[in-house]
């Protein structure tokens, strides 16, 4: 957990008669894991939601079925920062195990409501504390032991409700559409949320001074994980193959596309237009990916951080024997087996050059759900068009934790399913057909899936030396003319991309470049930075590798650049000093993150601050 | 195509055997390997299957370089190592209305590839698996592989001190629905396994000893033609009729195990082993296990199963491919997606 500002200590009450803090804030839910605190964190943040009031909700959960520490990070924010606040001002101390550090880290001035039998009421003088006998309500209310332990979450979420002035109605109807079908659930539910309300109403005299108030900031929003939208992603865009193997944290990539299909993608004789196979392993997955993109379907698989590296050699074999796929790696915290449920952004420079020999690959970085659902359908029609595979980069924190975002739009264009030839284009030709050979300019040929009924249609598909004719060969100059078209595709995928997005543009001499969740954090820092030094700093969001002339151009419009990112490496500070030219890259310099935790605003704005002499 | 002139022979969808043929192969001249990609052609041509509705898929090493050699107007995969089994998984899902044949080797399949290997046999994904088994590792000059029997000796004179892995065993017992073990030598035997594997749906698994002439055709080898040819013992005779040949041959039902195929053809096994049933699971992972303690060499079919439903059975697919479904069927509608919003909000 973050580490909080420790005050001197004070009177609490001195501070709370300072000015009501509105709409600002952040509430950490610190629990067990395995406690099934989740629908109730849910339930309390989708409250917020409910009243208005752009909120956001990260899980900090440990690696571990039950038993360990877990937090959920619930920031409401007037101004609609998402980002992880580094300071949480709001405990709810619920875990005995970890509640000596999660004390800790509570900022001066800050509140904690906690079962009244951790006895903490003096173990800080300069914060405020409730304690609720969560417990005891819990029994009074529910004879049945066995759902006491699920229904005391509920209770804190009707005690935290109270103590905010949330609306119990809010609640009521965010409850209500949690337990849609389940009427009793429903009504146990309520019935403890309005036991710890009616306890805070009657008990607690709210001295803090934190208030969510009615806004109307998320009307029409929705609140989505990146895994889901991605997975939407990729039925909107037409998959029909799928093969995966159960890694955290793009399993739920996977559980949502099957979820999406089932009720989409079957036919009205109940047949299905998809088919999805859990592989014995990521080897298997990525070779039943190929297979299938080899034979004409939209074929993709999820994976993270263990499983993209077993997937190496098979994409070298995609690339050079340009079969398209499409593989999202959900990245998590590296190296081996690392933080399997912190994030990270570390695995950029082994997408980029996958396997080996000369391998490249085109990379979507998409920065917000909304581009998880965007850049999945463009992925797709990627890796047709370029025959090749194509890496969807996401992370834990964009993947695993709810995001408001505008809804979704509905695909402009059609699918763009690459160049095929048919049986009467084969005619057409006369049977003139190398595989490989670049007959439009832009260096990919054109393919013929199985099965098309032509003599001439077939071709061998190998990932040994072969000619633009696809026969096997060792000669030099044809075994290198393959690798310069190769190279000169990806100068063609690189006109293809998504382009990146001027966030910030202000003129100034400094910019800022970052990529995927980094965003939202950096669009706060940005604030920060305005605010407190006075100081513009543009910025550009890079969402694709090769990157495009727009990314150079900044650079090169720039006199500092601060490639903001999350790993130790600077991987994108790496990609960007390989593409640089003319010396512009040494330019760049490097913020970077990387404990496992989402980046948070306050971090960067320090670090540019004292790298600055701010 | 197959303007053949009258006296060219061909095959009842009108095509000569010359458009079954596939490139001059770079293998040694007498692998074994050769003799099995001229059975696949005869089989292929007499089932009269169009060229152009096989998928061939193999990994890496010398058996799986002959997709080359034969059936060039069939569309070929060649994959890495040990891999065969996911892309023809891939391949087959993306087209199901495909034959698909893989072939792999001894190492491809009981070394590098026995992950996939054996996951494929457990899905009854309908293919046929040719391992073109040599028990050495013939492109890196000579090494053992997991399929060389116990005491066989290199040309170096290493002793192998493991067991051999029994590819047949392991395919009965994992669910594969048509396993059989043939010699790369005997072309009647194989010809007919070839053809009703053509004719099964569900995974095949052919174990067909093809010996290395050069790096295991030596004495001490039990992969060798001299040592095939005599000790080879084959537990039925492997008769097929075709559905669509009008001979009718008479039989004892008595010494004959007669299974009728899905397409209607008929599989005639001609008992040797005394009452050997075929389609009795456990009785064929026994005798397999048998062999290999009395250092008998079996061939032959040894099961079969026509009733197991396939992994495209269980996954329910519509009958078209999925690889050329229009966008209509594929991406759900803007009111699809609407729904999904609202629900979100």
């Amino acid at each position: 957990m973050a580490t909080g500002h420790l005050a001197p200590v004070q009177q609490p009450g001195a501070r709370s008669a300072q000015t009501r803090v509105v709409n600002d804030f952040s509430i950490n839910i610190a629990t067990v894991n395995g406690s099934g605190s989740q629908s109730a964190n849910s339930v309390l943040m989708k409250s917020i939601f409910g009243m208005g009031v752009p909120a956001g909700g990260k899980n900090l959960f440990p690696s571990n079925i039950a038993g360990e520490p877990t937090w959920f990070l619930i920031r409401a924010s007037k101004d609609g920062y998402v980002a992880r606040k580094r300071d949480s001002e709001i405990l709810v101390a619920l875990n005995p195990a970890s509640v000596e550090d999660d004390l800790r880290a509570v900022p001066a001035g800050g509140a904690v409501i906690y079962e009244e039998n951790m006895n903490l009421d003096h173990a800080r003088g300069d914060i405020f504390f409730y304690p609720v006998p969560f417990d005891k309500i819990t029994a009074s209310i529910c004879p049945e032991v066995k759902l006491r332990k699920l229904l005391k979450n509920m209770v804190y979420v009707g005690a935290v409700a109270q103590l905010l002035a949330i609306d119990l109605s809010v609640v009521e109807s965010g409850l209500r559409r949690q337990f849609a079908k389940k009427q009793k659930v429903f009504e146990q539910n309520f019935g403890a949320v309005k036991a710890g309300f009616d306890y805070a109403r009657d008990n607690l005299a709210k001295r803090d001074p934190f208030y969510i108030e009615r806004m109307n900031a998320t009307a029409g929003k929705i609140i989505i994980d990146g895994n889901a939208a991605c997975g939407m992603g990729a039925v909107f865009a037409g998959v029909t193959v799928v093969a995966w193997y159960p890694i955290t944290p793009s399993t739920t990539v996977i559980e949502a596309t099957i979820d999406l299909l089932k009720k989409l993608r079957v036919t009205p004789e109940g047949k299905a237009t998809f088919a999805v196979v859990q592989a014995e392993d990521e080897l298997a997955a990525i070779g039943m990916v190929l297979g299938a993109g080899w034979a004409g379907a939209r074929s993709m698989t999820a994976t993270s951080g263990p499983g993209f590296s077993l997937m190496a050699e098979f994409c070298g074999l995609g690339y050079y024997a340009e079969i398209p796929g499409v593989i999202i790696n959900v990245q998590r915290a590296g190296p081996s087996t690392g933080l399997p449920t912190r994030t990270q952004q570390a695995d950029l420079l082994s997408a980029a050059f996958l396997s080996h020999g000369d391998t490249q690959y085109p990379i979507l970085l998409p920065g917000s759900v909304k581009e998880c659902f965007e850049l999945t359908q463009a992925a797709f029609d990627l890796a047709e068009r370029l025959q090749t595979p194509v890496f969807l980069l996401s992370d834990l924190d964009l993947g695993m934790n709810n995001w408001i975002s505008e809804p979704f739009d509905y695909p402009s264009k059609p699918l763009d399913r690459g160049k095929v030839l048919t049986a009467a284009d084969l005619e057409r030709l006369g049977g003139e057909f190398a595989r490989y050979r670049d007959v439009d300019g832009d260096a990919i040929g054109w393919r013929t899936l199985p099965g098309t009924p032509h003599p001439m249609a077939s071709y061998f598909t190998r990932g040994s030396g072969h000619d633009d004719e696809a026969e096997y060969t060792e000669k030099p100059e044809k075994y290198q003319a393959v690798m310069e078209r190769l190279a000169r595709k990806f100068e063609t995928a690189r006109q293809l991309l998504p382009a990146p997005v001027a966030v910030r543009d202000s003129g100034s001499k400094i910019g800022f470049l970052a990529f995927g969740s980094t965003d939202c954090a950096l669009r706060e820092s940005i604030d920060q930075i305005k605010g407190r030094y006075g100081q513009d700093v543009d910025y550009l969001r890079v969402r694709a590798w090769p990157f495009a002339q727009a990314v150079h151009d900044f650079v090169a419009s720039h006199e500092r650049i601060y490639v903001v990112e999350q790993n130790r490496d600077a991987q994108l500070a790496s990609l960007l000093k390989i593409d640089l030219t003319g010396g512009i890259a040494a330019r760049l310099r490097s913020i970077l993150h990387y404990n496992g935790l989402p980046v948070d605003a306050e971090s960067i704005t320090e670090e540019f601050a004292m790298k600055e002499g701010l | 195509m197959a303007s053949a002139s009258p006296s060219i022979r061909v095959n009842h969808i009108g095509l000569p055997i010359l458009e079954y043929r596939g490139e001059k192969s770079t293998l040694c001249p007498g692998c074994g390997h050769n003799a099995i990609s001229e059975r696949i052609i005869e089989a292929m041509f007499e089932m009269g299957v169009e060229p152009e509705r096989v998928m061939k898929i193999s990994g890496i090493g010398c058996s799986s370089k002959s997709p080359a050699y034969f059936m060039s107007r069939s569309p070929s995969f060649n994959g890495v190592h040990g891999r065969m089994p996911a892309v023809a998984t891939g391949a087959i899902l993306a087209n199901r209305t495909m034959t698909t044949i893989g072939i792999s080797g001894d190492g491809d399949t009981a070394s590098i590839g026995i992950g996939q290997f054996v996951h494929m046999l457990r899905r009854n994904l309908p293919m046929i698996y040719i391992i073109e088994n040599n028990g050495v590792y013939a492109l890196t000059k000579g090494q053992f592989s997991a399929t060389a029997d116990l005491g066989s000796v290199l040309k170096s004179g290493v002793v192998n001190k493991l067991p051999a892995i029994d590819t047949c065993a392991l395919a009965i017992q994992l669910g594969a629905t048509f396993v059989g073990r043939s010699f790369s030598g005997d072309k009647k035997q194989l010809l007919s396994m070839l053809k009703a594997a053509i004719s099964h749906k569900g995974t095949v698994m052919l174990d067909v000893i093809s010996p290395c002439v050069t790096f295991n055709d030596h004495e001490g080898s039990t992969k060798s033609y001299k040592f095939m040819q005599e000790n080879d013992e084959p537990i039925n005779e492997v008769g097929f009729v075709a559905s669509f040949d009008e001979i009718e041959v008479d039989y004892d039902s008595g010494k004959v195990f007669e299974v009728e195929m899905h397409d209607g053809s008929s599989l005639r096994l001609h008992k040797l082993l005394a009452d050997y049933d075929p389609s009795d699971k456990a009785n064929a992972v026994r005798t397999l296990m048998e062999a290999q303690e009395n250092d008998e060499i079996l061939t032959g079919m040894f099961y079969i199963n026509t009733e197991q439903p396939t992994y495209l059975d269980l996954l329910n697919l519509v009958d078209e491919p999925l690889g050329t479904l229009p966008e209509s069927l594929t991406r759900p509608p803007r009111s699809a997606l609407d729904a999904l919003m609202a629900a979100l909000k």
